[in-house]
């Protein structure tokens, strides 16, 4: 059984945001990057859950993005991916991020293949389903629980208003949330490891992007807070009532 | 050319997600003029024909029972017979769970560019950029989609639901059906009677300050009252004090109500990072430093076991019960 997870680098939460050449670029002056948490902490933990069961699971990692994100694919294999493919372009458009990785998935036939929820910078939550498309494959959205039989998964997904398990033949793309795996720490064994663990650098093919963005905002200043006293909630309500009106 | 809004219904009951997203799409076309139409797939509990009144002049209606259950796949198959059938030029979807599994599919068909999570109305004055939120919250991009055929999904609480008139949409039925679906559904668990987190205008959530699992009751009134959803901070849902779907944050759920009531959190930046789309938030906290005032719109300082049952005593009073 071979496994694809999609690994991508997002901005620690703690980093300032903040745009420069006239609010048409992300500033990454002062940022440190992170693996975003729904790829690192669910789906590449879960990933790796089954293949401690199974040990002839293997699991590659892709990753579309520049060099300078070697350290965080390097850290996602001390955690435990076996090998790595780096597809050698920066690009914030969903269709051409999600057409590179359908591109790598059609020439490993992988019986899986996992994202993340969404990534916490652009927040689209879009890359699975897109990826699923492309290879027409199924997708489950939203999975909490993550089980493998033989040939199908048993995968608990988040519904409008509740939960659904599903079973589906493989192979199939799922995107996974909180509940599917818990957070791991790499140790030592697995850093040492990961030096020597292959990482494939290719090049893009060639897509078009179908989305641009042209500019940034930062959310207006808050006018700062109102203080209420303890001892007036009819104040605080009344405020809610007649000020904000949100009540 | 027209726009199209896919609608969709949990248990016969449209949702108030794709409503905004239906509305949305209605101003939209209006914008661009041109009409705006509606795809539902599953058994309605009104008459489809009724989604008139929001303004959508034809309803193409996947109507079997098979679509009750959501897959992705048979659900685009559907989707494109109506896109087809309308020459759709854009196509809105709620950023939902449904529209958060299908949106992406039938921008990956149609080659169309795709917004994830809209805030707000398209500026076509100079080609056609989308407003969404990124960085959780923490700003805006205006992103322009520079294929011919669009796809929106709307983030929810950020359109205003209008009803136009009384009109009644020709309905068209659609001859897709789910029969083959590759993904077999075995069990459904619907959270029962309560108002869905991500679609609540009013949220109170409550932090590691209220102590105990116990002490949920004065929440759950406040909550009552205001005919809110209950969120609750990770190390709530990690003590297992509350549900793992009601915590809100970084690695839990994100909302935009447009009151956020935060009783006993301190504010971290990983709590903020899922709550700070709400437009108006209260904090309730007995530290005056708490990182929270710093992004709040009116704070109390004090004692949330007292304040709690007063404020709740005081919106009963104005709601006259
Ligand atoms: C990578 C990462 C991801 C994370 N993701 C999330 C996430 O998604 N969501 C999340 O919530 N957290 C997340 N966290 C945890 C986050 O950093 C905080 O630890 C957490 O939000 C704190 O929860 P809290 O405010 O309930 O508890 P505390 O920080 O302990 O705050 C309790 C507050 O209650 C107040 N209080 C106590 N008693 C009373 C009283 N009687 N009356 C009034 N006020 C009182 C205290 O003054 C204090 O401010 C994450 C952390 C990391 C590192
Ligand atoms: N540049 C990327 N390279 C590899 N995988 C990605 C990339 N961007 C997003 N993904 C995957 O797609 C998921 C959803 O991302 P998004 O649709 O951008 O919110 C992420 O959690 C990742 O698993």
């Amino acid at each position: 059984m071979k496994i694809l997870v999609c690994i991508s680098k997002t901005p620690d939460t703690t980093s300032k945001i903040a745009f420069k050449e006239n609010n048409t670029k992300f500033d990454e002056a002062s940022v440190q990057w992170i693996i975003n948490p729904y790829d690192e902490w669910y789906s590449l933990v879960r990933a790796i859950e089954l293949k401690e069961k199974d040990a002839s699971i293997t699991i590659t990692l892709v990753h579309v993005g520049g060099a300078d994100s070697d350290p965080i694919i390097r850290k996602a294999l001390a955690l435990g991916g076996d090998e790595a493919v780096r597809i050698n372009a920066q690009s914030d458009d969903t269709y051409f991020v999600a057409a590179q990785i359908a591109e790598v998935a059609k020439q490993g036939n992988y019986d899986l293949i996992f994202t993340g929820k969404e990534t916490i910078d652009y927040n689209a939550s879009a890359i699975g389903g897109m990826v699923a498309e492309l290879l027409d494959l199924p997708y489950i959205s939203l999975a909490t629980k993550f089980e493998l039989n033989s040939t199908t998964a048993v995968v608990t997904r988040e519904i409008e208003g509740g939960e659904e398990v599903d079973e589906v033949a493989l192979p199939a793309v799922v995107s996974c949330q909180k509940g599917v795996a818990e957070q791991r720490i790499p140790n030592m064994r697995g850093i040492m490891a990961a030096r020597t663990k292959p990482l494939k650098v290719v090049e893009p093919t060639p897509i078009e992007a179908l989305t641009k963005i042209v500019s940034y905002e930062l959310p207006p200043a808050k006018a700062g807070v109102k203080m209420v006293p303890a001892t007036d909630m009819a104040e605080l309500v009344r405020l809610l009532h007649e000020e904000a009106r949100v009540i | 050319m027209s726009v199209l809004i896919f609608v969709d219904q949990a248990e016969g009951q449209i949702r108030k997600a794709s409503l905004e997203a239906l509305s949305y799409g209605v101003a939209l076309a209006k914008q661009i003029g041109t009409t705006a139409n509606a795809v539902v797939l599953g058994n309605l509990a009104k008459n489809a024909a009724d989604l008139g009144s929001y303004g959508v002049s034809k309803v193409y209606h996947g109507e079997s029972d098979t679509f009750n259950t959501m897959d992705a796949q048979a659900y685009t198959n559907a989707i494109m017979e109506a896109v087809q059938k309308s020459n759709a030029e854009v196509i809105v979807f709620s950023h939902n769970q449904t529209g958060r599994a299908v949106a992406p599919r039938i921008a990956a068909k149609l080659k169309a560019g795709l917004v994830a999570g809209a805030v707000a109305l398209p500026d076509t004055s100079n080609g056609f950029a989308v407003r969404k939120s990124v960085f959780s919250g923490k700003a805006f991009a205006n992103v322009a989609i520079t294929s011919p055929v669009k796809v929106i999904t709307v983030n929810p609480n950020s359109f205003r639901i209008a009803e136009t008139g009384s009109e009644t949409a020709q309905v068209e039925k659609l001859d897709a059906t789910a029969d083959n679906a590759k993904v077999k559904a075995a069990t459904v668990n619907k959270v029962q009677g309560e108002v869905p987190l991500t679609e609540a205008e009013i949220v109170v959530s409550g932090g590691r300050g209220m102590k105990g699992p116990e002490n949920w009751g004065i929440l759950e009134d406040l909550a009552h009252s205001l005919h809110a959803a209950l969120a609750c901070s990770r190390p709530v849902a990690d003590a297992h004090w509350r549900p793992h779907h009601e915590h809100v944050g970084q690695t839990g759920i994100q909302v935009s109500p447009n009151l956020y009531i935060a009783v006993g959190i301190s504010g971290a930046i990983q709590h903020l990072a899922g709550v700070n789309r709400s437009k108006v938030m209260v904090v309730i906290n007995k530290d005056a430093e708490a990182p929270f005032f710093k992004a709040a719109d009116y704070g109390v300082v004090g004692d949330l076991f007292e304040i709690v049952p007063k404020l709740t005593e005081e919106i009963k009073k104005l709601k006259g019960v």
